[in-house]
């Protein structure tokens, strides 16, 4: 159990939903869930979801934790904001699987290697690197994502495409030395520092 | 009175001039129809047409009017005679808009129009003008039985209205269901918090009403007489005291489904109780932590919703008391308000919170009550509190949660009295000299609710359920027994909110029947109507149909056994009349008569003609207005139709269908209103009885060696009038296919 | 006619060499003919897109986006920001408002700005370009500007998923929105209708869950192709993107014949108002129109 997982536990005595409500982004909103399962039926990847958000819903009012933050179906969310329309209780059900997901990440209970979780890592990461993301490094990371030997493999396989797009000038290759940047990048290095501070603070993390 | 004179009005306007030779009309109403006179007007319900009409009566001492013109659903202010008989060929809605447009119809249109002429004609004669009973009572007073929440209101709308009200209350205090309750659901805005009942300002205002006469712990002994002149015996401790009253609100409310019946969901078990009981601790609570029966402070509780209830094994309740999901969640309130910590779990396979409980729920899961979908499967006792186990229907599985106490939503029961269908049996057995149906009887009569002294039974006729027959669809207040009024969770399950307003609208109907009734009037749904039933009872063979069939229970026996019409229960739908074998009973403007001799006054073309004739009854509260509604969207139907009105299926005697058949028509078709659970027959049974009576016609079919076909009934709603025009266009074309009547040309 | 001023925000994807350069310069033709002056907010930066929240928390994100919006609030007083992308646009909105709506949310961002010399006061607009068209220039507007009307072209307009929910264009149904199609009917060319105008392309995921995603694009490039459609038209970048990109994928896998161009609303527009294929960044297309290419060179 990691470190951040175990205060959890502890801080809140198996009262995941209290949890949910103050830790996760919009968590507040998951008592709100009439459970008419409008969200279940909204979602593009739907079959692919071990739960469907009305479900994650509620097993979190059934103190289901584990459950939830192990599960890799919050990642399969493509923020395609179906589900935030329809719901007849306006639940910002895209934003608590974001924030389910991100929790989930922080805690370190998230399925490893899920992909959406890796790339969402390195894409946060080539962003923070800059200020502006970095589509080539972005996607030659990805392509490494599960080692070098499947990398090689994911990226033959889209080299066609990959190509095309840099006849197209969509793709400069000419950025693996440089490319876009933003000036202050270090001001929004130290910002980013500091919301995260903020709100580690508030949500009550303690590193 | 001065000698008939008849006379016939025929209006050319409208169109019915330019497609329909009047003079023809003119010479069938003087020659076969007999009119002393006929006018034709170009614009008839014009000042000047109606003015022609009244001059008549006044100066030419018409005592009998004839109109053809537009259907007797139009025009009804400016055609309003009240001092003469009067009858309406119906051309405009009847004929001119129905018939198919075109030269090649013209024959068949104007023969329609012949014919309904001669019909109208042929009924007028028949009537005589209704005056009125006058042997009406004119007392004003409301009875209300039952002081709770729907009897306190109903008593003071109708005290506020300027009605003096009597109050029946069984229990020492006013205040009923109400009274044991800590808050009530809210009924404003914004529906978020419990609130106050209300029950001791309402108890307070009604006690202090100058016009309200208050009795509590009475019971009403004895319910004798009609609307406008009930006698009331009302029973407080050993004393009877006698009132008088016009009119009756029964708002005598429910019981909830005894616990004890669900072992398996823990009733019975100590920390096991009701919605009911859960009041009782809030009330002792008062505010703070609610405590078990035992003095341990609840510190989670479960909240079971349909208990016994919407059950299709049979064992309970199979219906929805519809005020239970709000109930429980403004309790699980009363925990969460006291202490927002307490764990409050509300369990339900569907919750129904209707109108703006929405917004109530809402605000219950914002305060954080953990609203679980699943179905509890059993309760037993688990440490010194219980374990629910059940399954959750989101994540299909089967679980358990534990609690402190346990609180069962269980259903509402009528208080309705004596179920009659059980009572007839045993009044017969008891009568026939049985002991034990005797000692029967008298248990029965204990739970009775109003003792009417009817031959019928004490009480209401119930529905379903034990539920107070109301006419649910659409007059919700008119029960079966003319002059008294249904109000509250006796004819349905309802929560308070609806309960008040029931009362309201039953308080209405309560003054409407007071006051028809002191002006010798009927009651809805032929409400201001003058006429009522008078039976020859020198032909009468005391078969009892009239008595047992009357929907109203309107009709008693006197000391000779002959029925005995009580005309101010009588609603006026002739169910009597229809049902009564040797036709003895009438109205003055409608009787076997006044329909028989329209069926006959039709010009029968013979077997080779090519041109069938099919009689339509057609019930005048639905089907009569969705065929002129046909016309008025211009639907064509078939011209070789000949449609009467009446008042319901119920009123229609079997012999106008033989006599029919007799002078040769090809068919006849019944259309009345929906009968059966949903039924939506302004008399109730009517339909019904008409469409049982009809089901036995197919012997005197066969007698007459007629095809079964020949005769037909149809179910048709005021909306129908696109598929009425079908049922008739398909009929026609099925009669053109069995062929001709061989009945044609034999009188 | 006097301009329009908008404080501008690419987005990554629309910088120069990046997967979505030729919108920029698609549109820089179109917004000269309707008079609209797009000022880029100098040293912009990154949105978080709709990925970001796995690593990035919820303040961190609101800190991102608020550093474009104060830039343009002090650079570009007075002016609203515009973005032709549908994500950058709507965490930029969201984060406007849920700033707007919190004050503690907007006091705790402002100090994480103040790390980079910033502050937010709340005074900038987020919108769409699309928004900007419909509202401020009107179909009128931009159908006044049309000189070749693309005549016997038969587009499915594809709104996708961000452009459209959850906030969407004013009056607009979030299962049916008009708009795109009558921005088609506006350049002349016919709006087919098909089942998979509001389906989601599988966004962000196209990356993590090849397979699902390339499901959802078959299923919209199918669905165009059997309602007789020659082209796909959107307002989205990532849509863009994905259905163009990955139908050579979907033909290799499934043999499939695929071969529908995807096309920005800007495209049509610049040739509609006379623009030639480089200024409507044709050739910066994989899959060609040949139609719309002819008319260009008309
Ligand atoms: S936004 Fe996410 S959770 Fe909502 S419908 Fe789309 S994919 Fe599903
Ligand atoms: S649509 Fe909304 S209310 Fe319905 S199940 Fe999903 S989150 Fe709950
Ligand atoms: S059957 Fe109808 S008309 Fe006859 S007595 Fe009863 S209510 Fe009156």
């Amino acid at each position: 159990m990691s470190n951040q997982n175990q205060q959890a536990v502890a801080r809140y005595h198996n009262n995941f939903l209290r949890e949910v409500e103050e830790r996760v982004e919009d968590g507040d909103w998951v008592k709100m869930c009439m459970q008419c399962g409008v969200c279940a039926g909204s979602c593009p990847l739907g079959s692919a979801w071990e739960h469907t958000p009305q479900k994650i819903f509620m097993m979190i009012r059934a103190g289901k934790r584990d459950e939830v933050l192990k599960s890799d179906a919050m990642w399969m969310c493509t923020s395609c904001y179906n589900c935030i329309v329809r719901c007849p209780r306006k639940l910002p059900i895209t934003h608590i699987m974001h924030g389910l997901a991100n929790y989930a990440h922080r805690l370190d209970m998230a399925p490893k290697g899920q992909p959406t979780r890796v790339i969402a890592k390195l894409f946060w990461d080539n962003l923070v690197k800059t200020g502006r993301v970095n589509e080539l490094k972005f996607s030659l990371a990805m392509y490494f994502k599960d080692g070098f030997v499947q990398g090689i493999k994911n990226a033959m396989a889209m080299q066609s495409a990959g190509l095309s797009l840099v006849k197209a000038k969509r793709l400069n290759p000419m950025e693996i030395i440089g490319g876009h940047k933003c000036k202050d990048s270090s001001g929004i290095k130290k910002m980013i520092a500091r919301a995260r501070e903020i709100e580690d603070r508030k949500k009550g993390f303690t590193s | 009175m001065a000698d008939n004179k008849f006379a016939a009005y025929i209006c050319s306007g409208c169109g019915i001039g330019d497609k329909i030779d009047i003079g023809t009309l003119e010479k069938i109403a003087k020659k076969e129809g007999k009119m002393a006179e006929v006018k034709v007007h170009p614009f008839l319900c014009s000042t000047e047409g109606v003015q022609l009409i009244s001059d008549d009566i006044a100066n030419e001492a018409v005592t009998h009017v004839c109109i053809a013109a537009c259907s007797r659903r139009a025009k009804t202010e400016a055609f309003y005679f009240p001092t003469v008989a009067m009858s309406r060929a119906n051309l405009r809605e009847g004929v001119l808009w129905v018939v198919a447009e075109g030269d090649a119809h013209d024959e068949v249109r104007q023969e329609m129009a012949d014919d309904y002429v001669r019909m109208a004609c042929a009924e007028v004669k028949k009537m005589k003008l209704p005056e009125g009973n006058p042997n009406h009572g004119g007392n004003k007073r409301i009875l209300v039985v039952g002081g709770g929440m729907s009897g306190m209101t109903s008593a003071l709308e109708a005290a506020d209205a300027g009605y003096d009200v009597v109050i029946v209350e069984k229990q020492a205090l006013l205040g009923g269901w109400g009274a044991k309750l800590w808050k009530r659901v809210p009924f404003k805005a914004p529906y978020a918090e419990p609130q106050d009942t209300g029950v001791a300002e309402l108890a307070a205002k009604v006690s202090s009403h100058p016009r309200i006469k208050v009795y509590v712990g009475s019971t009403v002994a004895e319910t004798a007489g009609a609307p406008g002149r009930f006698n009331i015996k009302i029973a407080q401790d050993a004393d009877i005291v006698e009132e008088t009253v016009g009119a009756i609100v029964q708002a005598t409310g429910f019981t909830s489904y005894d616990i004890a019946k669900l072992p398996e969901l823990g009733g019975g078990q100590a920390n096991v109780t009701d919605q009911a009981g859960l009041e009782a601790l809030a009330i002792a609570a008062n505010g703070a932590a609610i405590k078990r029966a035992d003095g341990k402070v609840v510190e989670s509780v479960v909240f079971v919703q349909c208990a016994g209830q919407r059950d299709d094994t049979g064992k309970h309740l199979p219906y929805c008391s519809g005020h239970c999901c709000a109930t429980s969640i403004k309790q699980a309130m009363y925990f969460k308000d006291a202490n927002p910590d307490i764990n409050t779990v509300v369990m339900y396979q569907d919750l129904r919170v209707p109108g703006m409980g929405e917004d109530f729920y809402r605000s219950a899961q914002d305060k954080g009550v953990t609203f679980t979908k699943g179905r509890a499967s059993g309760v037993e006792s688990s440490g010194s509190g219980c374990r629910v186990s059940f399954r959750d229907l989101i994540l299909d599985e089967d679980t358990s949660v534990e609690a402190d106490l346990v609180v069962l939503a269980t259903g509402q029961v009528p208080s309705a009295g004596v179920d009659l269908e059980a009572w007839n049996p045993v009044v017969m057995a008891a009568d026939g000299g049985a002991e034990d149906a005797k000692q029967k009887k008298a248990e029965m009569q204990k739970i009775s609710i109003l003792n009417l002294n009817y031959r019928q039974g004490p009480d209401m006729p119930q529905f379903k359920h034990g539920f107070a027959d109301s006419h649910f669809i659409c007059f919700p207040y008119e029960t079966r027994r003319t002059g008294i009024y249904a109000a509250g969770p006796v004819r349905r399950p309802m929560d308070m909110l609806q309960a008040t307003e029931d009362a309201t609208g039953a308080a209405l109907k309560a003054i409407q029947a007071v006051e028809n009734a002191s002006l010798g009037r009927a009651a809805h749904p032929r409400s201001g109507d003058l006429s009522f039933p008078t039976a020859r009872l020198e032909g009468c063979t005391q078969c009892k149909r009239c008595t047992v069939e009357c929907p109203f229970g309107a009709i008693d026996e006197d000391e000779r056994r002959f029925p005995k019409f009580n005309e101010e229960r009588c609603r006026r739908c002739g169910t009597c009349m229809g049902a009564c074998p040797v036709r003895v009973i009438s109205f003055e403007n409608y009787s076997v008569d006044t329909v028989g001799s329209q069926i006959k006054s039709v010009d029968m073309p013979d077997e080779f003609s090519e041109k069938p004739r099919i009689l339509i009854l057609a019930c005048e509260n639905d089907a009569y207005p969705a065929l002129d509604m046909t016309g008025l969207s211009r639907t064509v139907y078939s011209a070789f139709v000949r449609v009467i009105p009446v008042r319901c299926l119920g009123s229609v005697n079997t012999i106008w269908i033989t006599d029919a058949l007799n002078a040769g028509y090809d068919g006849v078709m019944m259309m009345g209103c929906k009968k059966g659970d949903d039924y939506q027959c302004h008399f109730v049974k009517g339909s019904e009885l008409a469409h049982y009576r009809m089901s036995k016609i197919g012997d005197t079919l066969t007698q007459l060696g007629l095809e079964p076909e020949r005769v037909v009934t149809h179910e048709v709603a005021i909306t129908d009038n696109t598929r009425v025009a079908q049922y008739i266009n398909d009929y026609v074309a099925q009669i053109n296919e069995i062929g001709m009547s061989p009945m044609k040309g034999f009188n | 006619m006097a301009k329009k001023n908008y404080a501008f925000y690419p987005g990554c994807s629309s910088q120069k060499g990046a997967s979505a350069s030729n919108f920029v310069t698609s549109i820089g033709m179109m917004c000269d003919k309707l008079d609209i002056q797009l000022n880029e907010i100098p040293d912009w930066n990154c949105c978080g897109a709709s990925i970001g929240y796995g690593e990035g928390g919820e303040l961190p994100r609101l800190a991102l986006n608020a550093r474009n919006l104060a830039l343009a609030e002090k650079n570009l007083p007075g002016q609203d920001l515009v973005s032709g992308c549908p994500a950058c646009w709507l965490s930029t909105r969201e984060t406007a408002e849920r700033l707007h709506q919190h004050s503690d949310l907007m006091a705790e961002t402002n100090v994480a700005l103040k790390e980079a010399g910033l502050s937010f006061k709340g005074g900038v607009k987020a919108r769409h370009m699309v928004e900007v068209l419909i509202e401020d220039v009107g179909f009128a507007g931009m159908k006044a500007q049309v000189v070749k009307p693309l005549e016997g072209l038969k587009i499915a307009g594809y709104v996708g998923c961000q452009t459209n929910r959850p906030f969407g264009i004013a009056g607009e149904s979030f299962e049916n929105p008009m708009y795109l199609d009558k921005m088609i009917e506006t350049v002349g060319a016919e709006a087919v209708s098909y089942d998979q105008k509001v389906t989601c392309c599988g966004g962000a995921l196209a990356f993590s869950e090849p397979e699902k995603s390339q499901k959802q694009i078959r299923d919209i490039v199918e669905s165009a192709y059997d309602n007789g459609a020659e082209m796909i038209v959107t307002p989205c970048q990532l849509c863009q993107a994905n259905v163009e990109i990955y139908q050579s994928e979907i033909n290799k896998k499934h043999g499939t014949k695929l071969a529908m161009p995807v096309m920005y609303y800007s495209q049509l527009m610049t040739v509609a108002y006379g623009g030639n294929s480089k200024q409507a960044g044709l050739d910066g297309n994989i899959i060609h129109s040949q139609k719309l290419r002819d008319i260009a060179a008309k």
